[in-house]
């Protein structure tokens, strides 16, 4: 049934298969960047028929609705502003508390907004594209946040854009910490298919007090991620390995299914 | 016109992964993306040469995982391997009717994510896998399932628009027509 055509098309194919999938990762990332600019011209497409379609929307907005939204944008700034007042008074107390007792200057966040791109073709990862690169300044691991909490990491750079690895994904595990009194630490990691929300935290100590709606913030630990970022809240937790350990469950802050802006962390 | 179908196949593989990782409105809905090339293969194995299964797989196949975080080059075999036992099959295939198509789409979406699934654990990238993979495989499923039949109206009316429909001949021959004289 098979001809000698058939033979040298499956020949080639699974040859070529071999030889891709084989190749170096640094050989293999630049072939990616290669074949990901034939989107770029869809990419400029997508960003001005969006643009197209916000600024009709914005044209046919009702002045009411914009001076309402304005009104409750300078309240909020103004809370805001006394929030920062009061939090800049208690961060100059911090300081000069640290250096009377020595300890080493927190440091500050340098943040750069993107926008994400693209989504993740394939359902069995959970990554986004978002449009800075490289030529920005973004490095492999750098962490990405919304105010709302943290996000994942930076897992690939190009050029122009970048590749982040969003919580739940098995290529982004977190140190995590429980804000409960005996501070328990544990690894954000993997989650189930269809869950976007909901990560699992492992290696928790058996003895661990959790409660649901405890808060879950970065412990530190590992390198990648700095100290007291945002993670989400217990939802519940179960006795693992017969007893000697506790997983629990964590509800993400940050809305992963509905991403469009991000913050990545420049210097963490 | 092998060469102008195979430039349409390969355009609509370009588009399709695009809208695969761009748009997310079937993402929002279900939770699972639809995959459009398992469908579009089905069409180039059943309309195509071999030629042209082989260059949507390889250029399918790489342009998906390009976008995504797969290893580079993965779901280049499991489309091959679906397109070419369609195209080994395909004078058996009443391939103009949507049946078949439909039949075919449901084949080729559930083997193309099986595949590529078992390739990944073979080659020890753990992907996110549980009960829930099993709806991501009947969205996938239906998806290409509807998918496939749109794709042949598709190119159906690509074709009658931008090429030629051949010359047809007819039966008509000036020196055999009959003279009738006085």
């Amino acid at each position: 049934m098979l001809k000698r055509p058939h033979y040298i098309a499956l020949g080639l194919i699974v040859f070529l298969t071999v030889v891709i999938l084989n190749l170096p990762a640094k050989t293999s990332a630049r072939l990616k960047l290669g074949l990901g600019s034939v989107f770029v011209p869809l990419f400029g497409l997508a960003r001005s028929v969006q643009q197209t379609a916000a600024k009709t929307g914005d044209a046919v907005l009702p002045r009411s609705e914009l001076i309402r939204e304005k009104d409750a944008l300078r309240a909020q700034n103004d809370e805001l502003r006394l929030q920062l007042m009061q939090a800049e008074g208690m961060v100059r107390e911090n300081e000069r508390l640290r250096q009377q007792l020595g300890w080493q200057p927190h440091k500050n966040w340098k943040v750069k907004p993107a926008n994400v791109v693209l989504r993740e073709p394939s359902n069995w990862w959970r990554t986004v594209q978002i449009d800075l690169g490289s030529r920005d300044g973004v490095k492999v691991n750098f962490p990405v946040l919304t105010p709302e909490g943290l996000v994942g990491r930076i897992s690939a750079v190009s050029l122009t854009r970048s590749q982040v690895a969003l919580l739940g994904d098995p290529s982004c595990k977190v140190a995590a910490r429980v804000d409960n009194p005996s501070r328990d630490t544990g690894v954000i990691g993997g989650s189930g298919p269809l869950d976007t929300g909901i990560v699992e935290m492992g290696y928790l100590s058996r003895t661990a007090d959790l409660k649901p709606g405890q808060d879950v913030w970065t412990s530190g630990l590992g390198g990648i991620f700095p100290k007291d970022i945002f993670i989400g809240k217990v939802l519940d937790s179960r006795s693992e390995d017969y007893g000697m350990s506790t997983t629990a469950r964590v509800k993400l802050a940050a809305n992963l299914s509905a991403l469009e802006e991000v913050w990545v962390m420049m210097e963490p | 016109m092998s060469w102008l179908n195979n430039i349409f196949v390969l355009v609509a593989a370009v588009v399709a992964v695009f809208w695969e990782a761009a748009f997310n409105g079937v993402r929002h809905l279900v939770g699972v993306q639809i995959d459009l090339l398992p469908p579009l293969m089905v069409y180039a194995a059943l309309s195509g040469s071999l030629s042209t299964v082989c260059l949507l797989a390889c250029g399918g196949g790489l342009l998906f995982d390009s976008l995504s975080a797969n290893p580079l080059g993965i779901t280049v075999l499991p489309l091959f391997a679906v397109g070419f036992v369609i195209h080994l099959w395909r004078d058996l295939i009443l391939r103009d009717q949507p049946f078949a198509q439909t039949t075919l789409g449901v084949a080729a979406g559930a083997g193309v994510p099986v595949l590529t699934l078992l390739l990944l654990l073979t080659i020890g990238r753990g992907p996110r896998i549980g009960w829930g993979t099993l709806w991501q495989l009947v969205v996938l499923t239906l998806g290409s399932a509807v998918a496939a039949p749109i794709f042949f109206l598709l190119f159906e009316w690509l074709q009658k628009t931008l090429v030629h429909a051949p010359k047809v001949e007819t039966s008509f021959r000036p020196d055999r027509e009959i003279r009738r004289g006085r």
